[in-house]
């Protein structure tokens, strides 16, 4: 399938180069540099040249590049792509030019093992670890089952590695992958965090477009031997389904989910058919599941902008921001962005309470509001100065972004209603729920308000 | 430095690492020299002797360097005996090094290859199974001839191998034998072997005999090694559940293919294959829809089809929130199911509004879809979008929105004066370019909705001085021709464009002519001089014989019969449907069973941006070349695309300055790169007429004033 796969910084420079199968020569790299990096026009992230095809992924100063010659699953490829990010942050905390150049024998060994089970999104203790591709297969990702088989085996004794390869290959190919047999815990105990994080798009008049949830439920498992978990939410379609809650199906309570994706230990035959969530958890933190929902969202804060261009010089700001969450919480540190014009010469504001200033590398203004108690009401003002330009292009006007924290306050109302453990020796479990809704800063999942001042 | 700092990163990231394996990965670091430093003089002499060295570390390290050299391009072929005396070690680390360095240079040695077989072998008899799988892996991917009659015992071995782990590696390792040697594979029985291993016990192995066997099938003549029956069937429906991401992709390739028998088994499996919606990773999921796209086509109960559309709409939309690139590709996807069943997401169009932040292929892509789904209901909310994209600052993106309201207004005729006044609106913000593509589109409406809007052609003329596109131009002009007899100077204007005659692009000169001529049929008095102006100049001065020949067709119809000149020039035509972009049948088929590939990226069939390697190439290019003599015959314009073509073929990257010559070729959707992009188009005519209809709306659109004035004649 994947023919080759390179790794180059900036420059074009080829970090790391490995060909999984014949039918390409290494100078096809070279192919890439000349008519993608050095080439500006290029947009798409997939070029054919002739009959060979070039997937490519930036990733800070790094082009990570799959070359096929066939008709590859494209979005195989930019998963595995993106996974392999996700690994490389794993191991080396952030992946650049930098870490790879130091680790290159590492990612060697990671792209070279096959790929082989599932490049995960669990980054908790390090089981073992296996190969990426094999023939250009993608084989094995788990970060864990890779991370212990590949840095621990130069430091382990020989027979100690012997017998923690034959665990590798049971473990990674047997039927929960993603867990070790013989984990002990003294104090068997779960944490489930519920992380929401809104999309919001607002039109220039203040109505709203589109506003939308989408969550992660966070697990951190510190259990005993194989637990059996059940896991449930207020969900609308589960209580109106089964009679025993019929009568306490409170509608307005429960949470209509539009789409979940499950962290591959959940039994999805079992959710489709029943709607219930049971899985043997993987052991330390991963994520459990991811949700979206549209119905009810209730937005924690209201922004209302004003913003006018005065002239050619000089541009006005006046901007709200109100709380809607009930006065007995607080959200933390609130940070929002003002964007401004490109030829800002200096920017004047007041604000009555936090901190606000202009920061010229991002083109706005930055205001911080440590703490900001709920149903509260703040106000920034202020004006713009602008320099005289040659040229009068446009201002694109880019969406005011908020980045926040509130704690016990779900934006979809989810909540999680238990979370049972049963396992063999039948011990008991202490369970930990917490809720955070934020909005994650708009190049992640997106959180920007956009438009707010057009 | 570096290695506080990077300790420093990995405490600060945000995944706990356990701390063994940090203080294992600092150690690590902290002794490890730069192994990309400049190479100094006598390199490869100094490695020999590190290679050879009596301390480990020293050797360790120089194959370290080895392998460092080799990713930067630098031929270090000449140190393999050395390296190969490293393959005997215990160190796992090392091995591996050891064998990628021998899957990279065994060809430029193939005698001294056979020096490995022996460590090969013995490794396939270790204790450890990871040593196992691992040699034979490597065994594989050595492709020498030499090597290939040692495989075959070691194989044999590990396909029977007792851990899944090894069983799976060497399943994939048949295919590799087969791709060197497809009678030895099946001779000695390897074949069979893995037909067998489908139903093996582990999932894993299942799921990579699948692939092997999905990959010999494909390369195999007789195209008979993998058919999924009855039994074969419920075992992968089993390993589907539990076997890994990638591994259900390739279960799930496989039961594309598979035909069922009739509706209840399709919706058997389509019952079993639905769960995988829920899938975290993306692919998993297309791959999924693309199955049950496929299955629906035997399914005949028509509840359950409305239950599976119902179903595929949320993972759909939740491919949107997934990286920009796996969004594109799902956008691509979602532009071809939205073809085979339009109802699908009537209900989400909102989930298609382009962020901010969106990359422009992202975007653009966004905006077809955003078409798709326009409907009455929908119509305000998307032009107030589309009117809001329209002030952003990519001009390209900007330009597509313009578009996108045009087809709107064509697409939904209740909508139609909304879009007008909403073009209006546009042009009015006097940026040129809007203002330009506002009236592009402005005369695709007349044409759509003649003599509707007229009332907003003293705005459009007002905008005259700032046209310097040749299609905006063509088009003021093509409305100015059209609308003669409402605009009271159009004599005027016709005539400031005729000064400049020589100068303009060949679509506006033809636009002129024909324009001319349709004033002269409607105001005979004041225009014969005009008319009389520019057939002289289009017979005489102008080299293009497109434009020459029309020019004499009016001159000889107005001078032998102007009463069938106006019959001809000035007939009703039928007005102009929807769409661009619409994809012939046939074709749609074909990509529905290509969901999630590359094919479905390019809405273009597979073997149109595929070379069966250079012998294929060679195929393929002659019968262009067949193909291109028959057309050329038909068609002069096709014929200047053969170079073109011709250069594409060569390409087979066995030598880099050929390529640099080529023109990169980019079939993708987001015409950025118009110019490439059409000579594909043409390849693509070229191959199979039938198959493709001219989609391309960059082409339709150079096309419009030709099909315009094609439309003038009848």
């Amino acid at each position: 399938m994947i023919s080759a796969f390179f790794i180059y910084n900036q420059k074009g420079e080829v970090l790391i180069s490995r060909l999984y199968r014949q039918d390409l020569k290494r100078s096809v790299a070279d192919i890439f540099r000349i008519q993608v990096i050095s080439n500006t026009d290029i947009r798409s992230p997939i070029v054919t040249l002739g009959s060979t095809s070039f997937f490519h992924v930036r990733h800070e100063n790094l082009f990570i590049v799959a070359v096929t010659k066939c008709n590859a699953n494209a979005a195989l490829v930019f998963e595995f792509c993106y996974r392999l990010v996700n690994i490389g942050k794993a191991y080396f905390g952030k992946l650049d030019e930098e870490a790879v150049k130091n680790n290159f024998v590492l990612v060697y060994e990671l792209l070279d093992a096959e790929f082989e089970m599932h490049l995960e999104r669990t980054f908790c203790n390090a089981i073992k670890a296996k190969e990426v591709l094999d023939f250009g297969y993608p084989q094995n990702s788990e970060t864990d089952t890779l991370k212990l088989y590949i840095t621990t085996e130069g430091v382990k004794s020989e027979r100690a590695l012997k017998e923690d390869s034959s665990k590798i290959t049971i473990q990674a190919t047997g039927a929960t992958s993603w867990r070790r047999p013989d984990i002990k815990y003294r104090k068997n105990e779960a944490f489930i965090d519920v992380i929401e994080s809104i999309n919001l798009l607002m039109s220039a008049k203040g109505t709203t477009l589109r506003a939308d949830v989408s969550g992660q439920i966070m697990m951190r498992a510190y259990l005993s031997g194989t637990p059996e978990c059940k896991f449930g939410l207020n969900d609308k379609l589960l209580l109106e389904k089964d009679t025993s809650h019929k009568g306490m199906a409170r509608k307005s309570t429960a949470v209509e989910i539009d789409d979940c994706q499950f962290h591959q230990c959940v039994k999805l035959g079992k959710f489709d058919s029943d709607r219930t969530i049971s899985f043997v958890p993987p052991d330390g933190e991963f994520e459990l599941m991811r949700y979206r929902t549209t119905e009810n969202v209730i937005l924690p804060f209201r922004v209302h902008p004003v913003v006018n261009e005065i002239g050619k010089s000089r541009v006005e700001y006046r901007v709200t921001v109100k709380a809607n969450f009930s006065p007995k919480l607080y959200a933390n540190n609130v940070l929002i962005k003002i964007p401004t014009p490109l030829n800002t010469a200096s920017i004047n504001v007041r604000v009555a309470s936090g901190k606000a200033k202009y920061v010229p590398a991002e083109n706005a203004i930055v205001w911080k509001i440590p703490r900001f108690q709920g149903q509260y009401e703040v106000m920034l003002s202020g004006d713009a100065e602008l320099s005289a330009m040659t040229v009068k292009k446009a201002w694109s006007r880019p969406p005011i972004s908020m980045d926040f924290q509130v704690l016990m306050f779900t934006s979809s109302g989810l909540l999680v209603r238990f979370l049972k453990v049963f396992e063999k020796s039948n011990y008991t479990s202490v369970k930990w729920v917490r809720y955070v809704t934020c909005i994650k800063k708009y190049d992640q999942i997106c959180g920007a308000m956009r438009s707010l001042l057009i | 430095m570096m290695n506080s700092d990077s300790s420093l990163s990995i405490k600060d990231s945000t995944y706990a690492v356990s701390t063994v394996v940090k203080s294992i990965m600092t150690d690590f670091r902290i002794s490890r020299p730069n192994f990309f430093s400049t190479p100094k003089k006598g390199e490869n002499y100094e490695l020999r002797a590190d290679l050879n060295s009596e301390y480990r570390d020293r050797r360790k390290d120089a194959i370290k360097k080895v392998i460092a050299n080799m990713t930067v391009g630098k031929d270090v072929s000449g140190l393999f005996p050395d390296v190969l005396k490293n393959m005997q070690t215990d160190d796992l680390e090392q091995k591996k090094l050891v064998y990628l360095y021998l899957m990279n240079y065994a060809k430029t040695q193939p005698e001294l290859v056979i020096l490995a077989v022996n460590t090969f072998v013995k490794d396939t008899d270790d204790s450890n199974p990871l040593i196992r799988s691992l040699a034979i892996r490597t065994m594989g991917c050595i492709r020498v001839e030499k090597i290939i009659d040692y495989l075959c015992e070691p194989l044999r071995k590990c396909l029977r191998d007792e851990n899944p782990y090894v069983r799976k590696t060497a399943a994939i390792c048949v295919a590799k034998l087969y791709d060197l040697s497809p009678n030895l594979a099946i001779d000695n029985g390897f074949v069979s072997t893995l037909q067998d291993m489908v139903s093996d016990a582990n999932p894993m192995v299942v799921a990579n005999a699948v692939t092997a066997l999905a990959e010999i099938n494909e390369t195999s003549s007789t195209k008979d090694i993998f058919i999924i029956n009855a039994p074969t069937l419920t075992k992968l429906l089993v390993a589907l559940n539990e076997c890994t991401e990638w591994g259900r992709i390739a279960i799930l390739a496989a039961l594309a293919e598979y035909k069922p028998a009739d509706s209840k088994e399709a919706e058997h499996i389509v019952e079993r294959v639905v769960p995988q919606f829920q899938h975290v990773n993306g692919s998993v999921v297309l791959s999924a829809i693309k199955v049950i796209m496929i299955y629906m086509r035997s399914i005949k109960n028509d509840e359950a089809i409305r239950q599976l559309v119902r179903k595929m709409a949320p993972p759909l939309v939740t491919l949107l929130a997934s990286a920009p690139e796996v969004q594109y590709v799902a956008l691509r996807n979602i532009n071809i199911i939205l073809q085979k069943r339009p109802e699908i997401l009537a209900n989400e169009m909102r989930v298609f509004f382009c962020k901010y932040n969106d990359p422009p292929y992202v975007k653009l892509e966004k905006l077809e879809i955003m078409i798709k789904l326009a409907n009455e209901r929908n119509i305000d909310q998307l032009l107030s979008e589309l009117k809001e994209y329209a002030s952003e600052v990519d001009v390209d993106f900007v330009r597509k929105s313009v578009r996108a309201i045009g087809q709107c207004a064509i697409k939904i005729s209740e909508a139609s004066e909304r879009c007008v006044n909403v073009l209006l609106d546009l042009i009015n913000t006097k940026v040129n370019y809007v203002v330009q593509e506002a009236i592009v589109v402005i005369k695709d409406i007349f044409r759509k909705y003649p003599h509707k809007y007229e009332g907003i052609i003293p705005t459009l003329c007002q905008n005259l001085d700032a046209l310097d596109e040749p299609e905006a131009k063509a088009s003021l002009i093509w409305i100015i021709g059209e609308y003669a007899e409402r605009i009271e100077n159009a004599d005027e204007l016709i005539l400031t464009f005729l000064d400049t005659f020589h100068d303009e692009n060949f679509q506006v000169q033809l636009q002129l002519v024909t324009a001319s001529v349709k004033l002269f049929l409607k105001k005979p008095q004041s225009a014969q001089n005009i008319v009389q102006r520019s057939l002289q100049i289009a017979t005489s001065e102008c080299d293009n014989p497109d434009i020459r020949d029309r020019a004499y067709i009016y001159w000889r119809l107005l001078s032998t019969d102007p009463q069938a000149a106006k019959a001809v020039v000035l007939s009703d035509k039928p007005p102009i449907s929807v769409q661009s972009n619409a994809i012939s049948s046939s074709l749609l088929e074909e990509l529905i069973s290509n969901i999630s590939t590359l094919a479905s990226v390019y809405h273009k069939p597979p073997e149109t941006f595929l070379g069966r390697g250079r012998f294929g190439a060679d195929a393929v290019q002659r019968r262009a070349i067949e193909e291109q003599e028959e057309a050329s015959r038909e068609s002069p314009i096709q014929a200047q695309t053969k170079t073109n073509i011709e250069n594409l073929l060569d390409l087979d990257f066995s030598d880099t300055n050929t390529v640099n010559s080529t023109t990169s070729s980019l079939p993708s959707s987001s015409k950025s790169i118009t110019q490439p992009t059409a000579n594909v188009d043409d390849l693509l005519d070229l191959f199979n007429d039938n198959t493709i209809t001219s989609t391309q709306s960059s082409s339709n659109i150079q096309n419009n004033s030709v099909s315009n004035d094609l439309v003038n004649l009848f």
